[in-house]
């Protein structure tokens, strides 16, 4: 009895050195049967992606088209969006055509709903089963895992400059401290704008409630005086070169800018921030399903993954990415905060036609606001002027005419 | 053999047929109609109260406008009269910037006029205090000059150069100085490009949404941000966004109405 345990353990003690011995990058290996079903096919897939949003091949990266192309003869027109919004209305108006995007949740869910999106067939996505972490799969923006395979996630928290902003910082009331009037960014699109105001309130960024929403814009109009400009990509120069000091932003990106800029810093506000997933979903009408099929598992290579997100610098919905990664990034707490940090954060829902209208709508009020006293001067001058013109006209036009008569 | 030029314009007329006849209709259809697609005049109530960002779009734009105009005119009028070699030259650095993406020209102002940005840098270390010069309605005027100043001086430019010099010489045998030759002679003469080069500018500068985002900051939220707001934003607001286009677009007509009237009268002026 004995010797058979010996003897197991030793077969044991070899099969587990044979699994160590085999190097993480052979671990993950492609599948080169599985990739190679469409090759000498032709077969062109347009991928639509956000921008800076895959590893092109700088920076000593992978480039992840021109491996995909290798790898299954399959050619890849891959263009560039900057909004979820942008992505829908081009969708919507019919002028082009995808076999992928990468929209995040709550634009999934209301593109499901909306019946623009193609059902994926999992079995065609084996990576999907074998890779992606068990929280990612049936979100509240898919719950039956139909429709979307995630690529990336992340959190949108507070940035400040502590070279100038030296008080401990955990609130986003920071935006709207009158201390650092004029040096406060807030974003431009009007879902992540009412989302903090919403979350300091004490609301959900989900509220349906007009009531909420109105009080919302208030406090959105009254942050008005403080903040310097209203930008999205600007924020990324902005802080940087140090022109604003505090702005609401993508904790990927913050990453990227501290690496430029040490003094940024960065906090996941206490009132709740907001989680977003980024997932690949196919649309109707998509002609080469089961090759773009192959792309969202080729994305889901643990391989790919890392070099992605290793570029991106947002964070990885497959652990097994994590593994050849930098241990430096996937350690660190604000790529990858803690369950409990996380406990408090909200991923946005889609919310109903009449809530995003209202929203829209007491944004463009917040925008427009009220005149200043300089600009009626210079419409009264502008006015001034016009008339004056006109008064010029209508004299030379009875010169004119005196002249003609004179003629006559 | 009789040449009959009309088919040739059909190349144009089916191109402006598609991408301006159909698509102002289909402004109109949306401006007119509600989410369900039935006749509603919500959307322009919904427009007229926008109002106050239209005018503040039309007074810029036609600031940068008269500003445009007023820098342009004497260059063109210089450049018309230099020889032949020189002119082509002026002409290409003119277009030089336009060789340039609008987007970045208007990232580059960016980065001149911030805080911490060109001009301010070198203020700060001769010993001067900083100005604020970015997130002004300045900045946006300035914006709006720099990228539109081209379609001001080329059409003033090319009407210039049909001005012959021996018009200018019989002025002034005549007796005519200086500010009289403008008034009585340059001036109606060049009336067709100050209206070309004035619709030129006004027109892409008041419906602009890149410059004011870029260099306006918060105070300056322009008729074109509004809509674009409209379009790409959360609740894809097609109706509403046709109906403050169709108002712009009437607003903008009404302008170029006026101007064509006063032009039309200094043409026929001239002839007299």
């Amino acid at each position: 009895m004995k010797k058979i345990i010996s003897v197991f353990l030793c077969v044991l003690l070899i099969l587990s050195s044979l699994v160590f011995c085999v190097s993480a990058d052979e671990a993950y290996a492609y599948d080169e049967e599985y990739y190679s079903k469409f090759k000498g096919q032709n077969i062109t897939l347009y991928v639509y992606n956000w921008g800076e949003y895959i590893a092109d091949g700088s920076d000593e990266t992978m480039d992840v088209i021109a491996e995909f192309e290798a790898l299954t003869g399959i050619q890849v027109e891959y263009t560039t969006f900057d909004t979820n919004e942008g992505l829908y209305s081009k969708l919507q108006s019919g002028s082009a055509y995808y076999d992928i995007i990468i929209p995040s949740d709550y634009m999934i869910s209301r593109m499901a709903q909306g019946g623009m999106l193609e059902k994926l067939n999992y079995e065609n996505i084996p990576n999907f089963g074998k890779y992606v972490d068990e929280v990612f799969k049936n979100p509240d923006y898919d719950p039956n895992q139909e429709y979307s395979v995630p690529y990336t996630w992340g959190t949108v928290g507070l940035i400040y400059n502590s070279k100038y902003v030296t008080e401990p910082v955990d609130s986003w009331d920071l935006l709207w401290d009158e201390k650092y009037s004029g040096k406060i960014l807030m974003v431009s699109n009007s879902r992540d704008a009412f989302g903090i105001a919403l979350k300091r309130l004490g609301y959900s960024m989900n509220t349906e409630n007009p009531e909420e929403i109105r009080e919302a814009a208030e406090s959105l109009k009254a942050q008005k005086d403080v903040v310097q400009a209203y930008v999205m990509d600007q924020i990324f120069d902005k802080m940087v070169e140090e022109n604003a000091w505090i702005a609401p932003y993508y904790a990927g990106d913050y990453l990227t800018m501290s690496e430029t800029n040490e003094d940024l810093e960065f906090v996941f506000p206490k009132e709740g921030f907001n989680q977003f997933v980024d997932a690949m979903c196919i649309p109707k009408g998509c002609k080469n399903q089961e090759a773009a099929e192959m792309f969202i598992n080729f994305m889901c290579e643990p391989k790919v993954s890392a070099e992605n997100l290793g570029y991106i610098g947002y964070s990885t919905p497959i652990s097994a990415a994590k593994d050849l990664m930098d241990e430096e990034m996937t350690s660190n707490a604000i790529a990858y905060p803690s369950d409990e940090i996380l406990k408090n954060s909200e991923t946005y829902s889609n919310l109903s036609d009449e809530a995003n209208k209202l929203m829209d709508d007491l944004w463009i009020e917040v925008r427009i606001g009220t005149l200043t006293a300089g600009f009626w001067v210079t419409v009264a001058f502008l006015a001034a002027g016009i008339t004056a013109l006109c008064i010029l006209q209508m004299y030379r036009k009875r010169k004119r005419l005196v002249a003609r008569n004179a003629v006559k | 053999m009789k040449l009959n030029a009309k088919w040739t314009s059909y190349p144009y007329i089916i191109w402006m047929l598609l991408f301006t006849i159909i698509p102002l209709f289909l402004i109109g259809y949306f401006a007119f109609t509600d989410a369900e697609g039935s006749f509603t005049v919500g959307n322009i109530e919904q427009a007229v109260k926008y109002i106050p960002a239209l005018v503040k779009s039309v007074s810029l734009a036609a600031i940068a406008t008269v500003l445009c105009l007023l820098l342009a005119y004497p260059f063109a009028f210089a450049m018309s009269r230099l020889s032949f070699e020189r002119q082509k030259m002026m002409s290409m650095l003119i277009m030089l910037p336009m060789w340039m993406n609008f987007l970045l020209r208007t990232y580059a102002w960016q980065a001149i006029l911030e805080d911490n940005g060109v001009i301010n840098t070198i203020l700060t270390s001769v010993g001067l205090s900083s100005v604020k010069l970015i997130n002004t309605s300045g900045a946006v005027v300035m914006g709006m000059i720099y990228n539109y100043i081209p379609f001001m001086i080329l059409p003033l430019y090319s009407v210039m150069t049909k001005i012959d010099k021996s018009v200018l010489e019989a002025a002034s045998d005549l007796g005519a100085g200086f500010f009289s030759t403008l008034y009585r002679v340059i001036l109606p003469l060049s009336m067709p490009g100050i209206v070309s080069g004035t619709t030129m500018v006004f027109v892409p500068a008041v419906s602009t949404f890149v410059i004011s985002g870029m260099l306006g900051g918060v105070n300056n939220y322009l008729i074109g941000d509004l809509i674009e707001t409209q379009f790409l934003g959360n609740s894809y607001d097609l109706n509403c966004g046709s109906a403050t286009s169709l108002l712009l677009m009437v607003v903008v007509l009404i302008t170029m109405a006026i101007f064509n009237h006063f032009s039309d009268e200094d043409a026929e002026e001239a002839l007299v």
